[in-house]
C-alpha cells in the first residue's frame, strides 16, 4: 500500500512527496514493524535494488509475512531524480538535518516527517552507498553510544564488517542518531559505491534483512543463513591512506582483498608526463574494506581504509 | 603590509590552490579576519578586499599600531569561487564544516588544519559569514553561546544587533565555534548579501571593524572611527518567523531594517501559472524586519521574513 510520508507543494506545478510502500498481512499482522530507508543521499543508489528485492520477495511469498514492512526507497526524491547528493535548491546534506522541525523550513519539515513516520518501528535500516568516490564492502557502522542495543541486531544482518566508531557531535544530526535517540534501533549500512548498483551486495543485504525479519517475527521461519561479520571496535585498527599528491589514481587492489605489508594498493600518475607520481602501499597486513573508485584525486583525497589483522571469517 | 601565501596545495590540472593573507603590523596577534569560505560568498570576499584597502591606507598614513598584528584572509577557497561552485570542487565538502581540521586527513580537512594552525592564536577573530537560505540580514554580529562568547567585546563593533545562537551539532566544526574553543574572541559578521555585492552593507561592516580596532587600541590617535554605538543583544530564538504556507513567486513589500506594524502586509505570493495572489504575508507584531528572503521563488514553510519585536534603540547611518 503506497502511503505519503511528507508532502509539500513546489512553486511550479509539482508536489514534493516522500512515499513509502507498506506491506502487511490481510489481518493487519502482529504489530511488529521493520522499516527499510534509503536515498537520503541522492547519489547513493545501492539501496534501490535492496528495496526492489525485498518488495519482490514479499509479493512472491505473501503467506510468510507476519508483521509490517515499510519500504522508503527515496527519502530525498528530488536528489535521486536530479543526480544530486544533497537536497537540490538548498545544497544541504539531508543527513545533517535530523531530527528536523515540523514548523521549520522545507528541509527541516521533511526531516521531521520522516522521523515521525519511523517512530514505532522495531528496527530501521538506513542504507547508504558511500559516495561516488569510494567503494565499500557491506558493513554496518555503529556509534559507540548505541553499541549495546545495536550490536546483536547488526550481527544478524549478513554484512561483512561491523565498524563501531566514536561519538562525533556532527553525527548527532543524522537520521540514525535521531532514531536511536528516540528508541528506534537503527542500523546504518554502507555498501558499494555511489551512482552504481552492485547486485551481489543487494542479494547479500536482502538476505540479511529477511533473516532479521525472521528474528523479529515479521517473516515466517525460513532458516535463512547469515555470515559472521568481522567486528572492529578499536579505532587504531583502521588505517587510512590519503593521496600524498594530486593526480590520477589507479587502483591495484580490489576492496575485500587481504593485503600483505608493502602490497601496492594503487598509484597516482601524471598523464602529462607519463610519470608515476607515487605508489601507495599497505603499511601492514590487513583487509582492504574501502578503496577509491573515482580516479581524480587532490592531495589528501581518501584512497583506502585497511583493517589491521586479516580476518579469517570475512569474504 | 605583507602579502603572503598561508597555505598551498599543488594541483595537476589547475593552478595551485593558494590561500593568501595580508598582514599588517608585527607582534601581538590582535585580529584575524576571514572572508569567503564558499564559492558564492562574493559579498564576503568583496568586503574583505575593501577592508584590506582601508587598512593599507591607514597603514600608509601611520595610523595602525606597528606592534599589533592584523591578518586578513579574503578567501579560504579560491578554487571554488573561480568556477562558481559553492563547495569544494572535487568532493563538494564544506571547508566551514572541517574545523579544526586534520593535517593528515582529506583535502578540506587539510585546508582547515593548515589555516587554523596559523590563525588560532589571535586574540580576536572575525568571519564574514553567510546563511544557507538566500536572504538579506540587518548588519549584525553573531556569536555562538559556548560559554566563551564575549558579548561586551561584540558591542565594540557598534553594529545594530548582536545575535546569540545556541550551537547545533553541525556548528561544532565551524571556524567560529573552534576559534571560541581555542579562546579567541570569535565574531561572525553578517550583512545584507552573499552572492551579490552590496556596497552599503560592506561599508557598514568595515566601519564596524574600524570601531572595533579603535576600541581595542589597534588604531592610533587620529584615525577616524565613529565611536561605538549601542547594540541590541538578543538570541536567535527571539526572532519571529513569518512563514509561507504555499509555494510561488515572492513579491516583497519591505526590506531589512524597516519598521513594520502589526497587521501590515509584508509581501505576497503569486501563482506561477496564473499570476494571482495565493497568499499574503502579514506582520504578526510591531517590530523591525531583521531578515528578508531574497530569491524570486519561495517554497512552502520558508521563513520569508524574520521580525524582531519592539523598538530598536539603534539609529544608525542609513
Amino acid at each position: 500500500m503506497m502511503m505519503t510520508v511528507a508532502c509539500l507543494p513546489l512553486p511550479v506545478d509539482e508536489t514534493l512527496e516522500i512515499k513509502k510502500n507498506r506491506f502487511c498481512p490481510g489481518n493487519g499482522g502482529n504489530g511488529r514493524r521493520i522499516s527499510v530507508v534509503t536515498g537520503i543521499h541522492g547519489d547513493e543508489l545501492e539501496g534501490q535494488l535492496v528495496c526492489f528485492q525485498v518488495a519482490k520477495r514479499i509479493r512472491e511469498n505473501p503467506e510468510r509475512l507476519l508483521g509490517t514492512v515499510d519500504l522508503y526507497p527515496a527519502i530525498n526524491p528530488l536528489g535521486i531524480d536530479s543526480v544530486t547528493r544533497g537536497i537540490p535548491g538548498f545544497d544541504l546534506d539531508m543527513n545533517r538535518t535530523f531530527p528536523g522541525a515540523m514548523e521549520g523550513s522545507l528541509t527541516e519539515h521533511l526531516a521531521a516527517c520522516v522521523v515521525q513516520d519511523l517512530v514505532g518501528s522495531d528496527l530501521c535500516l538506513d542504507i547508504h552507498a558511500s559516495n561516488i568516490y569510494l567503494t565499500e564492502i557491506p558493513q554496518i557502522r555503529i556509534n559507540e553510544l548505541h553499541r549495546e542495543k545495536l550490536m546483536p541486531l547488526a550481527m544478524e544482518a549478513n554484512v561483512d564488517l561491523i565498524w563501531v566508531h566514536g561519538a562525533n557531535t556532527v553525527l548527532e544530526s543524522t537520521l540514525a542518531h535521531s532514531m536511536n535517540s528516540l528508541g528506534v534501533p537503527t542500523l546504518v549500512v554502507e555498501m558499494g559505491v555511489g551512482m552504481r548498483l552492485t547486485p551481489a551486495y543487494a542479494d547479500q543485504l536482502t538476505q540479511g534483512i529477511f533473516h532479521l525479519m525472521e528474528r523479529l517475527r515479521i517473516w515466517k521461519e525460513e532458516e535463512i543463513p547469515v555470515r559472521t561479520p568481522v567486528v572492529s571496535e578499536d579505532p587504531d585498527e583502521v588505517t587510512y591512506l590519503n593521496a600524498p599528491v594530486s593526480g590520477i589514481f589507479q587502483k591495484k587492489k580490489n576492496h575485500g582483498e587481504h593485503l600483505k605489508k608493502g602490497d601496492e594498493v594503487g598509484i597516482v600518475l601524471n598523464p602529462y608526463t607519463g610519470e608515476v607520481l607515487t605508489s601507495m602501499t599497505a603499511p601492514g597486513d590487513g583487509w582492504l574494506f574501502t578503496i577509491r573508485e573515482y580516479p581524480v584525486v587532490d592531495e589528501g583525497s581518501l584512497i583506502a581504509r585497511i583493517l589491521r589483522e586479516p580476518p579469517g571469517c570475512a569474504g | 603590509m605583507e602579502k603572503e601565501i598561508l597555505f598551498q596545495i599543488p594541483s595537476l590540472y589547475r593552478d595551485d590552490f593558494r590561500i593568501r593573507g595580508y598582514r599588517f603590523g608585527q607582534g601581538k596577534k590582535a585580529l584575524c579576519v576571514v572572508g569567503s569560505m564558499r564559492g558564492n560568498e562574493y559579498q564576503q570576499i568583496y568586503t574583505c578586499s575593501q577592508l584590506v584597502a582601508r587598512l593599507k591606507e591607514l597603514e600608509g598614513r601611520g595610523l595602525l599600531k606597528e606592534d599589533q598584528e592584523i591578518l586578513v584572509i579574503p578567501s579560504l577557497n579560491p578554487s571554488s569561487m573561480n568556477i562558481e561552485k559553492r563547495f569544494w570542487p572535487t568532493d563538494n565538502s564544506d571547508i566551514n564544516r572541517m574545523f579544526p581540521g586534520y593535517s593528515l586527513g582529506e583535502t578540506t580537512q587539510r585546508i582547515a588544519a593548515g589555516v587554523f594552525g596559523q590563525i588560532k592564536d589571535f586574540e580576536n577573530g572575525i568571519q564574514f559569514a553567510s546563511f544557507y537560505m538566500p536572504g538579506k540580514f540587518s548588519p549584525h554580529v553573531r556569536m555562538m553561546k559556548t560559554g566563551y562568547e564575549n558579548v561586551e567585546k561584540a558591542r565594540e563593533f557598534g553594529l545594530p544587533y548582536i545575535v546569540l545562537r545556541v550551537p547545533k551539532p553541525y556548528d561544532t566544526t565551524t571556524l567560529n565555534y573552534n576559534w571560541q574553543i581555542w579562546e579567541t574572541n570569535a565574531f561572525s559578521l553578517y550583512g545584507a548579501a552573499t552572492d551579490t555585492i552590496d556596497e552599503e552593507s560592506a561599508r557598514r561592516l568595515i566601519d564596524g571593524i574600524l570601531r572595533f580596532l579603535a576600541s581595542e587600541g589597534i588604531l592610533k590617535e587620529g584615525a577616524q572611527a565613529d565611536p561605538p554605538r549601542e547594540s541590541r543583544v538578543f538570541t536567535d530564538r527571539e526572532l519571529l518567523a513569518v512563514r509561507s504556507r504555499k509555494s510561488g513567486i515572492l513579491k516583497s513589500l519591505v526590506g531589512v531594517e524597516v519598521k513594520v506594524a502589526q497587521g501590515q502586509l509584508l509581501g505576497y505570493l503569486l501563482d506561477t501559472g496564473e499570476g494571482r495572489r495565493i497568499e499574503e504575508l502579514y506582520a504578526p507584531l510591531d517590530g523591525t524586519v531583521f531578515f528578508a528572503h531574497s530569491k524570486p521563488l519561495v517554497y512552502a514553510n520558508t521563513a520569508v521574513f524574520k521580525l524582531l519585536a519592539g523598538e530598536e534603540p539603534f539609529r544608525g547611518e542609513r
